[in-house]
């Protein structure tokens, strides 16, 4: 029988084990986390059980299913708290993985030969650097929803949400919903770009009509709660001694450049960011998947990679929403057991909300004048508390392009973070520093040969090789 | 007071009555609920900056809350550079802020 390895537990690895189990196959689900869901069906632990907790989620039903289904099903083995902290390549991929607490000791070490593996390890938020965003009391606005869902901690008291994307209007509704009193939501992209992004061919979004009706409920959230909404604006500086106690917020041109005497201060405590998404890309590159131009994985048409029998499904192969993951983990997992035969139905859901996708970045994309925010000590990398001024100067006296080379100069990336954080940062900021405006080694921030910390002794100790 | 945990009683999402658990950070007694993470129940216990950086020695606490970032590490019960977002709390458990400094002559 086919085994079929799936890493990641959100809406994408859930759909690939049900589907891979429905199309016959031997499953086993990993997942770093204690739970099932991911970061997007983030919820309150088995001890702490809520009436309403639908309340606070979409699709929350389609959760509970996939979820039951998988845990009362005998063939699917699920490891909770399982890390994956490398994977080999050969004719099969080894699959190393740690089982217990995160950063724990003593943790139980297993290897694993699936005959196909599905990564959906999902992506996190990327935050653009500015002055004082290393302050306490600034948050991505990934962790404000991870704490507001998966404990009911309400983040701040004063906040404001800053950065691009439609991702922006669910944080806000659950810091709403926890009390915070959110002063403005502050789109960075103007309503041209928005229009462009949104509006061609707007009849292609019909089908996805269930999306269309998830962001008018959190439009009338913003209603409700008297929310302030504002486009082409975004917080520049965050102030404070040992937290926040106050931004500087500014327009924006079309280009992200702040334009002169535009800036407003607001006292707030909280600071909650997101500039776009971030791929959990390392699992992939250990395996040799190809990236797309844009750095997503590749993946084909059955959602598999440029690698045979590894494939890959959700968020890490682009950032298109909760049906896009779940059509492509269904699709994924059922040629990863060696199924054949297609469903035209999934494969209309997933071109449906591809197109999405596109929309999402035309619309909320980065764009390159950003850095005319940051001043000479603002830290880009936090971990290793480089700042821009330092990163730019070592950057001209060793004159290189190589981002190897940079990074051990200037440190930038070389922290314990592993450059998850600052790494597509450091790169775009180290490539305008080029004559050339590019890095010539084609090395990439996101390989990270050992993906998760594993403590010596747990390294010394042998694998248990999974049957 | 910023962050804090909603009283559950008045959780539109209605949780049953949650457990207490309590840890004890740098010495003095916390209390959070069973479930919850270090990182939480430090964060409701008004302590938002928990950590001082050894370059610029400069305070931080959670940033990302998913286990990314790695700058809410802290030592729990001996063990070091555990993220307090990904740990859950354990009654008892015995947490204590982590600071390095940096080796001499390096650092600005």
């Amino acid at each position: 029988m086919n085994q079929v390895l799936i890493i990641g537990a959100g809406p994408a690895g859930l759909a690939a084990a049900q589907s891979a189990r429905r199309a016959g196959a031997e499953v086993i689900l990993l997942d770093s986390s204690d739970s099932l869901g991911g970061q997007y069906w983030r919820h309150l632990p088995e001890s702490r059980p809520a009436r309403k907790e639908s309340a606070l989620h979409h699709g929350w039903a389609r959760f509970q299913s996939l979820a039951s289904d998988l845990v009362s099903d005998s063939e699917c083995e699920i490891i909770s708290s399982a890390h994956v902290w490398a994977i080999e390549t050969g004719e099969r991929p080894v699959v190393h993985v740690v089982i217990g607490e995160s950063d724990g000791q003593s943790r139980k070490r297993m290897s694993f030969h699936p005959t196909a593996l599905v990564i959906a390890t999902g992506a996190y938020d990327r935050t653009l650097p500015f002055p004082g965003w290393d302050l306490p009391g600034v948050f991505t606005a990934g962790a404000a929803q991870a704490l507001a869902k998966g404990e009911r901690l309400a983040v701040g008291h004063r906040v404001v949400v800053a950065g691009a994307g439609p991702f922006l209007l669910p944080v806000t509704q659950s810091l709403a919903a926890t009390g915070s009193r959110v002063v403005a939501v502050l789109e960075a992209n103007r309503a041209v770009p928005l229009m462009r992004g949104w509006l061609p061919k707007a009849w292609q979004l019909l089908p996805a009509a269930s999306k269309a009706l998830e962001l008018a409920g959190y439009a009338l959230g913003h209603i409700r709660h008297r929310i302030p909404y504002l486009l082409g604006r975004t917080v520049i500086a965050a102030h404070g001694t040992t937290a926040v106690e106050s931004v500087t917020t500014a327009r924006l041109d079309h280009n992200w450049v702040p334009i002169p005497g535009t800036e407003k201060t607001i006292a707030v405590d909280t600071v909650c960011v997101s500039h776009s998404f971030t791929p959990r890309l390392e699992l992939a590159l250990a395996v040799g998947c190809q990236l797309t131009p844009e750095r997503f994985v590749q993946a084909d048409r059955r959602q598999e990679t440029s690698v045979p029998g590894v494939f890959a499904a959700g968020e890490v192969t682009g950032i298109g929403g909760v049906d896009l993951s779940l059509a492509e983990g269904s699709i994924a997992g059922h040629y990863a057991a060696g199924a054949s035969g297609t469903n035209p139905s999934l494969e209309r859901k997933r071109a449906v909300f591809s197109g999405f996708a596109a929309r999402i970045e035309a619309a909320h994309g980065i764009r390159r004048g950003w850095p005319a925010w940051l001043t000479e000590s603002t830290t880009i990398c936090r971990c290793e508390e480089v700042s821009y001024g330092s990163l730019c100067a070592t950057s001209q006296t060793t004159d290189s392009s190589s981002l190897r080379s940079l990074k051990l100069s200037t440190r930038a990336g070389l922290g314990i973070c592993q450059g998850r954080i600052c790494g597509r940062t450091v790169e775009d900021l180290l490539a305008r520093q080029t004559s050339s405006g590019t890095l010539t080694d084609g090395s990439v921030s996101d390989r990270r040969p050992i993906a998760v910390p594993i403590r010596m002794s747990e390294l010394a100790s042998p694998p248990e090789a999974h049957p | 007071m910023v962050s804090r945990l909603i009283p559950f009683r008045d959780d539109p999402i209605q949780p049953s009555e949650p457990t207490p658990v309590t840890i004890t950070f740098d010495g003095e007694p916390l209390s959070g609920v069973v479930g919850q993470s270090i990182a939480g129940v430090i964060m409701a216990n008004e302590r938002l900056g928990f950590r001082r950086t050894s370059a610029n020695d400069a305070p931080r606490g959670v940033f990302c809350g998913i286990g990314v970032c790695f700058d809410c590490l802290v030592v729990i019960d001996g063990v070091e550079d555990v993220r307090a977002c990904q740990r859950r709390a354990r009654d008892g458990d015995v947490v204590t802020t982590q600071h390095h400094t940096l080796p001499e002559g390096e650092g600005s």
